[in-house]
């Protein structure tokens, strides 16, 4: 899929609330014991609100990332991109997290969120890149716009 | 394919009866009782596509998982297998089964989704991880993974026997559509198989056609040199079968002018090149470049093409946003000569930037066995002994070159005038189809071809025809998918097959991965 802005946008809320929900209350018993005396609310806080982060403050990142497109010539992103900007998206999500961004959730442990992440970032850009094209057949041919 | 096959195969069954009258070929409109009077025997069937190529196999393909049953469609075409055509030229033009295609790993023939991709796929036959390296990081550390050119044959012939392609295909040659009164079409066909009538008249509403190129296009000069001296050996174009070049070229040292510098040209130097350092050729090559591309084309950072040695460079044929990026986006927007200018900014003649390719130009370079030229021909003649074939240059300072050549090989394309089509003059003269800015066929956003349309029945077209439309890449694998899929929409608000939503792509999906019928 080569994005247009809007379908960015929109492919990233929908990846999100989506995937990203489900895959969140998966992973959330997973990453419990890595968090001392925390029960599972403390965690889905935690998670959630990372979450949260990555599709509001994600929205501002596609506009970034559709700026540097416009130096491509193929005025593509290629897929490998969607994977690697997750290193400094991860950064800036750790950052406000930890600065009670979206709500308090105390010090945010770095494995915990480290796990959690990587692999809800990980699950998201694997869907992106197959069974979305599955699921929605014009997709591809829309710059990943839904609607 | 050619023209003269359609003319040899009149001739030989003209006797028969059921043929068209003088007075059918001048009317633009016929009644049910004009083709009864003919003698002509009619078929009823709702859904025709004529081609029966690549073209035709991508809208059966989307139309049979939207729920159509072979029945109600019919596919006029002249091969049975519908990448006949595709593997001959694309065999000719020195892409053996073996070879990678120029196509992306996700625009998959035989799959309507893309999914899983020819780079899972080849990654998964051959239990290797190194195709999936390739395609997660491409372009930027890896070069575009392409398909070999067998996967897509071989993947196709499955596809089709799951879809029924044998049930649906009637083969012969299409002479023309017209309008039928009271809607829809009648589509003549020339049966190839011995028959008691010599047409068949397909009485449809929609018509889909997708006949490609109608034959291979020689630069002028070449065409003049070939008509004026007869001499269909020593210049050649990359289209047509010359092997006897190739084993010419290894028999004894020769001179071959390569014309072109375009994805075909760049093969074609790669099969020069090959013979000569793996099989004991001693070639020598000029490369000749009548618009020579020495560095970046575009004067703004973010309109751009890579470009160097006298090539321009982009992975396909069009950037990759042309499919369904934001470059679809913004020709959708543009109509007339606007858009047939931003297409040729767009595409034009340009290569994939294969390290290899590049490797072996440098190295060719180095040992002297391939030049460059620039300029353009004013003339081409045999030598007086007549072993040779002078090729006159003027460059762009006005001076004169020479170059003697055994073999000229034109690497310039295919040939797309619609006029000559005898069934695209046809739909221009009677059916009501005109051209576009491009010279090509002029179609709506949705591929309806533009002033056919005949109470409820439609003409739609895909493929190169329909160049200098809304949408670039119509010459492509996902070209002719997205085609379809747009037709296929447009059919399903006319009541012919169901719109492919969430839940029937996900259930037809999940037939096509075990291989069940749609």
């Amino acid at each position: 899929m080569t994005p247009t802005l809007f379908g960015r946008i929109q492919t990233r809320l929908f990846l999100v609330a989506t995937v990203g929900v489900v895959w969140t209350l998966v992973i959330g018993p997973a990453i419990r014991p890595l968090v001392d005396d925390a029960d599972l609310g403390d965690i889905y806080r935690l998670a959630f609100g990372a979450l949260t982060l990555v599709a509001g403050v994600g929205v501002a990142w596609e506009f970034v990332y559709h700026g540097l497109q416009q130096f491509r010539w193929e005025k593509d992103w290629p897929t490998l991109l969607g994977l690697l900007t997750g290193i400094p998206e991860g950064v800036v999500v750790y950052l406000l997290l930890s600065r009670g961004l979206p709500w308090d959730v105390g010090d945010v442990p770095v494995d915990a969120f480290l796990v959690h992440f990587t692999t809800t970032w990980i699950v998201i850009w694997l869907v992106a890149n197959g069974p979305m094209r599955v699921l929605f057949i014009r997709w591809r041919f829309r710059g990943g716009r839904l609607v | 394919m050619s023209g003269d096959q359609t003319v040899s195969f009149e001739r030989a069954t003209s006797a028969a009866v059921g043929d068209l009258t003088d007075e059918l070929i001048a009317t633009d409109v016929w009644a049910d009782e004009d083709i009864d009077g003919a003698g002509i025997p009619v078929i009823d069937v709702p859904f025709v596509t004529v081609g029966g190529g690549l073209g035709s196999f991508a809208m059966v393909d989307f139309l049979r998982s939207a729920g159509v049953p072979p029945a109600d469609m019919r596919v006029l075409g002249d091969s049975i297998t519908p990448t006949e055509t595709y593997e001959y030229l694309a065999t000719n033009s020195q892409i053996p089964r073996h070879e990678r295609l120029r196509s992306d790993a996700s625009s998959v023939m035989d799959n309507i989704w893309g999914f899983p991709s020819y780079a899972l796929r080849e990654a998964w036959s051959k239990r290797s991880l190194a195709r999936v390296w390739q395609v997660v990081t491409e372009p930027l550390i890896a070069e575009y993974f392409t398909p070999q050119a067998g996967q897509v044959y071989e993947s196709v012939q499955r596809e089709s026997t799951r879809i029924g392609w044998d049930e649906m295909v009637a083969l012969g040659y299409v002479r023309m559509i017209r309008k039928r009164r009271g809607g829809g079409y009648f589509v003549v066909q020339t049966p190839t198989s011995q028959q008691s009538t010599k047409r068949i008249a397909y009485r449809c509403t929609f018509v889909h056609v997708a006949i490609g190129y109608p034959g291979v296009a020689f630069l002028p000069d070449l065409q003049e040199y070939r008509e004026r001296t007869g001499d269909y050996t020593r210049v050649v174009n990359a289209y047509e079968p010359h092997d006897h070049v190739y084993e010419e070229l290894l028999r004894r040292p020769c001179t071959v002018l390569v014309r072109g510098s375009g994805i075909v040209g760049s093969r074609i130097l790669q099969r020069l090149i090959d013979d000569r350092v793996g099989r004991g050729a001693r070639t020598q090559i000029i490369h000749l470049f009548r618009n020579y591309v020495a560095g970046p084309q575009g004067t703004r950072a973010t309109f751009r093409r890579p470009g160097a040695n006298g090539f321009a460079y982009q992975g396909f044929n069009f950037p990759k946003a042309a499919w369904g990026g934001q470059l679809r986006t913004t020709l959708a927007q543009l109509d007339g000569e606007e858009r047939a200018a931003l297409l040729r900014e767009l595409g034009g003649t340009n290569t994939a930037p294969r390290r290899s390719w590049k490797q072996q130009l440098q190295q060719a370079t180095a040992e002297g066995y391939y030049q460059q030229a620039i300029g353009s021909v004013e003339q081409v003649e045999r030598t007086a002994d007549g072993d040779a074939i002078v090729t006159r240059v003027r460059a762009a300072d006005g001076s004169l070159q020479e170059v003697d050549a055994q073999f000229i090989i034109d690497a310039t394309g295919l040939l797309a005038r619609l006029d000559e089509h005898r069934l695209m003059a046809d739909l221009l003269e009677h059916g009501g189809a005109a051209q576009n800015a491009y010279g090509r066929l002029d179609v709506e956003p949705h591929f309806e071809v533009r002033g056919t349309a005949n109470e409820d029945g439609r003409i739609y077209a895909s493929g190169s025809m329909t160049l200098g439309g809304y949408y670039a890449g119509v010459d492509s694998f996902l070209g002719l998918q997205y085609a379809a899929l747009q037709i296929l929409d447009d059919l399903a608000a006319h009541g012919f097959g169901k719109r492919i939503g969430p839940a029937r792509s996900t259930a037809q999906w999940w037939r096509w991965m075990r291989n069940r019928r749609p």
